[in-house]
This record gives C-alpha cells, structure tokens and sequence, in this order.
C-alpha cells in the first residue's frame, strides 16, 4: 500500500519521512558515540599517567585521513546537489569519489592497525589503546556501512532514478546526512585521541 | 510514491532551480576551504604541547567549530525544520549530561577520604 | 512493491497482495498487525518462560537446600545434584528472569506488540511508516532472544551476574555472560529500530485533524517511550561492546588494576574502572524502567475513560506530565548508584532530580483516579486490571521514595525492600495493565471476545496473589535481608525472624501460576469460540474502532479523519453516551 509522506512532505511538518528517520537514528548515534567519549573521559581522569596521543600514534597519518574524510564529506554533497540539478552523470562520478575515498580511509586505518598490532600494541595493552580501537573500531564500522550504502545508490540503487528522481534524490541525501554525521565524528576522534 | 509526478514540494531549502542550487555549491566549497584551514590550525596548535586544560579546550572548540560548519551546511542544519532541531537540541543536552556527570560524581570525593593512617604502626600490634 | 505511480493504486495493491504466500504474509509480514501479534505473542511466551525460572527459584528460597522432588530432577547434575539447587544455577535463574522479564518480556510485549498493533490503528495510519524496518526490528528480537535462551545450553550455563551484569564479576564470569551480551546488541537494535519507527509514524502520519493535544494518552505514552528508547539505549549498546571487549580481547575498561581472582592476580593491563559500567547500565536502566510503566498507563487511560464513560479527567495536565517524566528519567539514574562511593555534592543532585520526577508519576495517576469520579463505571475485565492497577503503583511508587533519599537507601539498598518495590510496579503495576490490554484490543485482533467468566477469574486470582508475594519481601527486606542471596539469607541471624515469609511468597507465586491458566486457556478458545465482536464492541470513541475487526491490509477504506478530542464520552446534548473521534 502508499504509505504518505516517503516522498512528498507533510505540509505542517515540512518533512518527509525518511529525512525524519535519517535525524532521529543520528541522534541515537550521537548518544552511542557519546557514551564512549563519556567512558574516555572517565577513564583517563582516573588514570595516574595517560600518554600524549601523538606519542603514540601517528598523527600525521591521521590527518591525512581527517583530509580525507572532510573531501569526501565536500564530494558527497555535491553528489546530492548533481541530482538536485538533475545531473545524474555527475552524480555518479562525485558519488564514486566518496566511495573510493571512504576506501582509501579504510586503507589508511589498516595500516595503522597493522603497525600497532605488530609492536604488540594490542587493545589489551593498556586502556589507551584498548579506547583507541574501540573508538576508532566503532568509528570504522560506520565508515564501512557507509559506503555499503553509498556503493548501493551508485549502483544497483540507481535504477531508482528512473522510475521516481525525487525519491532516488532524497534517500541520496538521507545517505549523505549518515555520510556527513560520520565525519562529525571523526571530526571530535581525531584532536581526542590523536592530538591531546 | 504517487506524488513524483506531481509538484516540486520534496523539500523547499533547495529547490530546482539553479541559480539556488549554485549558490549552496559556493558555500560548500568556501566550507571545505574552512575545514581544511581549521584541521591545519588544530594539528599545528598541538605542536605547541600546551598544558593540558587549555590544549583541550582549544581542541575541542576548533573541532566544535567544525563540526558546526558540517552540521550546518553540509547537513543543512541552518535552514532545517524546528521539529528536527528540537530534537537535536534535546540529544545535545543528554548528550552533555551523559559526559559530564559520570565524572562529576567521581570528581567530588570518589573514594571517600580515609582518615590519615597511625604514626606508628608498631603500635597497632 | 509497484514503484508506478497508478491512478488507483488500492485496486492493484489489493491485487498484488493476495499473491502474497504463506511466509510473506504470517511469517515475514511487513503489516504492522502481523508484526504487532508476532511481538505479543513472543512477548508472552517469554514471560511465561521468565515466570517458571522465578517459580524455580522460589523453591530454594521456601525451602533452601531442599530437593525438589520430581522436577529437579530434570536439570541435571551440574544445576541440580540430587534435586537440590547450586547456588550457580540459584545465580543463573536470577540474572535470566530479569533480563527475560525486562527485554523479552514486557518490552516486547508492551511496545513492540500493544505499540505496533494499535498505535497505526489510533492515529488513522495505513501502517507504520517504514514497514520493512518494522519487520527487520521484530527479527532483531528473535535472534536476541535465541541467543539468550541459547545461552542457558553453553558450558557453565546462562550469565549468572544478574541482569545487572555488574563488573568485575560479570567480565571474568563464565561463557553465558558473552552470549547475553551479543543478546543484549539484538535487541537494542530492535528497540532502537523501533523507535525511530513510532515517532516518525507518529508525527508524519496521523489523520487529519488529528493534532498532537488531540492524541489518545495511549499515543503519548508511546511517543514519550520511543523517545527514551532511542536516546537511552545506545549506552548500554556501547557498554556491551566495551564488557565484551573486556572479556573476549582482554581490554581492562571495567578491570581495575592488582584484581585478584580465586586468589591470584588477574594479568590484565588495569585501570579500568567497575563504576563505569555502572553508570553507562542505568543510564539506560533508569529510562527503562519508564518504558516500562509508560505504556501500562497508556492502557490504562484508555481503559478507564472508555468504562468510566467519561473523559478523562487532567489531559493535558497528565501529557505534560509525561513530557517531563520523560526529560527527567534522564537524570536520575544514579540513585541507583548512592553506595558506590559518589561524593555528597552529586549525591545530592541525583536524590533531589529522584524526588522531582516523583511529581508527575503522581500527577498522572491523582488524574486516572480523580477519572473514575462520577463515572458510570463498568466493570468487565479490562476495567478490573486497570482499575486495580492504580493502587499497585500507588503502592510501587510510593515504596520508591525512601530508596532515592540516599539516606534511608543507605538500610534498604539491595534488600528485598528494593525487590518488593519494583515487582510492585512492573508486576501487579504493568503487567497488569498489559493484561487489560489483551482483554480490551483482543477483539480488535481477532472480531472475537475473551470470556468475562474466566477473565475476572484470571483477575482476582492473580490480583490476591500478587499481594501475597510481594507484600511480605517488604518486610523481609525492612529486615535487612539481601537480594540474590541463594539460600534466602538463612545463614544470617538477622534474618531468621523473617524466613518463614520465603515461603509465603513462593506459595503465592505458585497459586499465582494456577490462576494463569484460565487465561491461556482463554486467550487460545476465544480465538475461534469467542462471542463475535466486529465493529466498536466497547463504544469507544478513538480511531481504531472505526476500522472493520480484524483490519484488513491497509487499515481504513477511506483515511479517516479526526473531528474532536479522543474521550468525548457523554457529551450533553448527543443521542449516544460517546462521541467518537473519527465521526463528523
């Protein structure tokens, strides 16, 4: 059956459904990551000697990474703004560019895991590290889901430009909050860990 | 579903009309520029290994700033819908309270004071 | 689903559905009645399973040591040598009754079952808003669920730190408590899906006329639950994973340093810290507790301004109330926490935010009683749970506030005090209320009535023992008798002048699961030999009463609209004693 409102917006909201969906699971990740920072703080204040973050991990490394999300945040919303302007050609070339940039993010992060593995660096090393994986771990899984999705409205999803451009372009939006909330964190991750 | 043929009504903060849509592209790019300087102020300010309180709190005000600047114009925040923001605004301040009061209640007298131990232990045999 | 946008789309749709086979239409339904029966019913039977683990335990708290004859038998030597019970299984019974209880039983029941089948109905929906992530929510909650009963078949058995999972006890416990924790994920996923999904349907696809002050309380509450689902839950989520973490990657975030263990020093990095976990658990639990009591009330407006034939009585007084409760539940949640060594200044902030939030419980249940005033009250089945309801959490809440002084919480922390309390609430409190639910919308689901007869049998039984059970643990606990001690406290001196309550409350539990089964008996007959009851069986005036009995696919022919408030009962001047919502 039609349920109303997936595309069109109710008009004393002046939303549709899915753009209140996409908001209200954020929230729900706002608290998720929150409660790590939280569990971050309160572990560290009680810590007796808690290292400076770029003495342990590399930091430069991390602000490639940074730059690379923040690009990929830029590409994303010109991918939704190409539909906007019914270019679907270049929808589909900044939207491969934030996937691939996702990619080179994950490329990234394995090379860094790898290095502290290999030191023996484990999260059962000390709570820094054993906070540091988590958080960048959680962080990671997010980055991967993603570009699952985004990968989908690139490919398979697409399909749904022709049959219904207003709904395809708003479940790529709805795609970009997740995207753009993704960076957010990273954004409050990297001084956290990396710099302070 | 039935409404694609219909009227321009999905959303009004960027309709199709070009003129708009360029304009926000013009404010994307000047934000990515503003992203890019603030990561290179955040990582160079940590160069200067300041004490912790204030290297914390310039860190956490330049990442606040940006991920203003994301929520804003990347995400649309500026020119989103009340309900949206009312709901943002009330995670905000679990937010907050969920940071801030686990530590509070460690901070004030976690372990209880013990009174100070005997001068002498060999007394206490 | 067609993507064409057709002229008439009911015409093909209707078509298109009755292709549907077996699985796609009773089994992997994205019909919100579908999902809502499949919630209930799984809701159910886990409350069932959470009740016979708790008449278990009541055996070795009546009668500590002692075999049980027959059954006991059955659980083996590693449970039960000889029919005696070991204080691991005593543990592991404990930790799964509440967990199921809580998560597989009221929840399911009372949100994912009550709040999916009626709230679309309530609000004039077709269905929910994102029906696949209603279905992939449901699923969430069978695979938790597995996975918790799966637990019980693992070396060592189900977790046995108590539903509270308190570190560091549950971190180096056995394999079960890494199976609830994956459990736990399951169904917070579920929950969280959920939610999204109620308060998007909620707000975008109520009927038309239908504004926010005109909802039936019943929507409310839901709404306000949704809420502290969402924004509760993801804590606990990240916890889990940390004492997962913790367990399987030898990560220390609730291990302090130097811990001993069975006399040996546990070589864990350190540093971490046990009151962490607290305080990320009840940042959760409290606001749980609230998803729990919120839809009972729901049910209970309903239930009280359809049978009183009134409105209710402080609507809007009772919403506000809700709001509140609900932004306050936020910040309460380490009164459960006041001996864990917390300093005054905080102490202080949680006792006074604890007594704040006491306001607007009061407020709403002063309005549901001062509702029954002047009523032409009638008495069938859903009205006796819900009336009898008032004073249960009358008494539950009131038995709360010398928990949330830190002061007198300082005798009464962990004793059957605490345990009588909360049964109290959520016991003869919710599920009370959620069996008048089952009476009430029973017709709703299936155009057929439960028996009176055995409902009120049902009624008075479980009503009488109820008290039986939980009113002596107050005394028990006054005593100060501790919770989760397997043997009842029958080592402790103090406590031999209350032991012979243990078996009072256990023979109280017993008789209490006698009188369940008219209801069982009741719920399954009536399905096919229940007096028929198509159309408004109930006069009552809220939207889903317009709706045929059971509803087809799609709910209403025509969307229908709201023309007044939800509980114009009486109105003078009008031919009938309701005025329903949904006429114009």
């Amino acid at each position: 059956m039609d349920i109303p409102y997936t595309v069109a917006v109710r008009r004393d909201t002046g939303l549709n459904n899915g753009k209140i969906g996409i908001w209200l699971f954020l929230a729900s990740e706002v608290m998720l990551f929150g409660a790590l920072f939280a569990s971050y703080i309160l572990i560290r204040t009680g810590s007796p000697n808690w290292p400076r973050g770029d003495t342990v991990l590399d930091y430069r490394l991390a602000t490639f990474n940074t730059i690379v999300l923040i690009t990929s945040s830029v590409t994303m919303v010109m991918a939704w703004a190409s539909l906007m302007r019914r270019k679907f050609g270049t929808f589909r070339i900044y939207m491969a560019a934030t996937v691939l940039l996702g990619g080179v993010f994950l490329v990234v992060k394995y090379f860094e895991y790898s290095h502290h593995l290999h030191l023996g660096e484990y999260p059962s090393h000390s709570n820094f590290f054993a906070i540091y994986y988590t958080l960048t771990g959680l962080h990671m899984l997010h980055v991967f889901g993603g570009m699952v999705v985004n990968a989908y409205f690139w490919g398979p999803g697409a399909k749904l430009w022709e049959k219904n451009p207003v709904w395809f372009t708003n479940r790529v939006e709805h795609s970009g909050l997740f995207w753009h909330f993704v960076d957010l964190v990273w954004i409050f991750l990297f001084p956290t860990l990396y710099l302070l | 579903m039935s409404d694609h043929a219909a009227t321009h009504d999905h959303d009004d903060h960027a309709s199709h009309d070009p003129a708009e849509i360029d304009r926000h592209v013009r404010v994307y790019i000047m934000v990515f520029v503003a992203l890019m300087v603030l990561t290179i102020v955040t990582v160079a300010v940590s160069r200067f290994h300041l004490s912790v309180p204030v290297a914390v709190s310039v860190a956490l005000l330049v990442a606040t700033v940006k991920g203003g600047l994301v929520a804003c114009y990347f995400m649309h925040l500026i020119s989103e819908k009340k309900l949206i923001l009312a709901v943002l605004g009330l995670t905000a301040a679990f937010f907050v309270v969920l940071l801030a009061l686990p530590v509070l209640t460690h901070s004030n007298g976690f372990w209880i004071p013990q009174p100070a131990p005997a001068q002498t232990d060999a007394e206490h045999k | 689903m067609s993507e064409q946008a057709v002229a008439a789309p009911k015409h093909e749709h209707d078509a298109h559905h009755e292709e549907l086979g077996f699985w796609r239409k009773y089994i992997f339904s994205t019909d919100h009645k579908v999902i809502g029966i499949q919630y209930a019913v799984t809701g159910l039977l886990f409350l069932l399973f959470g009740f016979s683990l708790m008449m278990l335990m009541r055996w070795q708290l009546a009668y500590p040591g002692a075999a049980l004859p027959l059954i006991g038998n059955l659980f083996g030597e590693a449970r039960m040598p000889g029919g005696s019970m070991l204080p691991e299984f005593y543990n592991e019974l404990g930790a799964m009754h509440g967990t199921i209880m809580v998560f597989l039983g009221v929840v399911p029941l009372a949100v994912g079952g009550f709040g999916n089948f009626v709230l679309p109905l309530q609000i004039g929906a077709p269905d929910m808003a994102f029906p696949k992530i209603n279905m992939a929510s449901y699923w969430c909650l069978f695979l938790g669920g597995m996975t918790m009963l799966g637990s019980f078949l693992v070396p060592g058995g189900a977790a046995q730190s108590g539903w509270t999972s308190y570190a560091p006890l549950s971190v180096i416990a056995g394999t079960g408590q890494t199976w609830w924790l994956i459990g736990m994920i399951f169904l917070i996923t579920s929950s969280l899906l959920g939610a999204v999904n109620f308060l998007t349907t909620t707000i975008q696809l109520r009927a038309k006329g239908l504004t926010f002050m005109r909802f039936p309380f019943f929507v409310w509450s839901q709404f306000v639950t949704s809420f502290l689902l969402l924004l509760a839950f993801p804590p606990l989520e990240a916890a889990g994973v940390m004492q997962l973490m913790d367990r399987v990657a030898g990560t220390s975030f609730f291990l302090p340093s130097g811990l001993v263990v069975s006399g040996q020093v546990l070589a864990n990095a350190g540093g971490g810290n046990a009151v962490l976990w607290q305080h990320l658990f009840w940042f959760l639990a409290h606001p749980e507790v609230y998803v729990l009591i919120l839809p009972a009330m729901g049910i209970v407006a309903e239930i009280i301004a359809n049978n009183t034939r009134k409105p209710l009585w402080g609507y809007r007084s009772m919403v506000y109330a809700l709001i509140f409760l609900g932004f306050m539940s936020f910040i309460v949640w380490a009164h459960h926490m006041f001996m864990t060594g917390m300093g005054t200044t905080m102490a202080a902030f949680f006792q006074t935010t604890t007594m704040i939030i006491s306001i607007p419980s009061v407020v709403i249940l002063t309005a549901l009683i001062v509702s029954l005033w002047g009523g032409s009250i009638r008495f069938n089945t859903p009205m006796l749970f819900a009336v009898s309801f008032l004073p249960m959490f009358g008494i539950g809440g009131l038995t709360g506030l010398p928990l949330g002084l830190n002061i007198s919480d300082i005798p009464l922390h962990d004793t059957y005090y605490v345990i009588a309390h909360f049964h109290y609430v959520v016991a003869p409190g919710t599920i009370f209320a959620l069996f008048a639910g089952i009476y009430y919308w029973y017709p709703k689901a299936t155009g057929r009535k439960m028996s009176e007869t055995l409902g009120k049998i049902h009624w008075i039984g479980s009503l009488v023992c109820m008290n039986v059970v939980f009113m002596p643990m107050f005394i028990v606990g006054l005593a100060g008798v501790s919770r989760r001690l397997f043997d009842a406290g029958s080592g402790y001196d103090f406590a031999q002048g209350t032991m012979h309550w243990n078996a009072v409350s256990s023979w109280g539990a017993w008789i209490m699961g006698l009188f369940q089964i008219p209801f069982i008996f009741n719920f399954f007959y009536s399905i096919r030999n229940g007096e028929k009851a198509e159309g408004n069986v109930w006069q009552a005036t809220t939207i889903e009463w317009s709706a045929p009995s059971p509803p087809p696919h799609g709910n209403f022919a025509i969307p229908p609209q709201a023309y007044r408030g939800p509980y114009e009962y009486s109105v003078p001047g009008s031919d009938k004693d309701f005025t329903p919502q949904f006429e114009a």
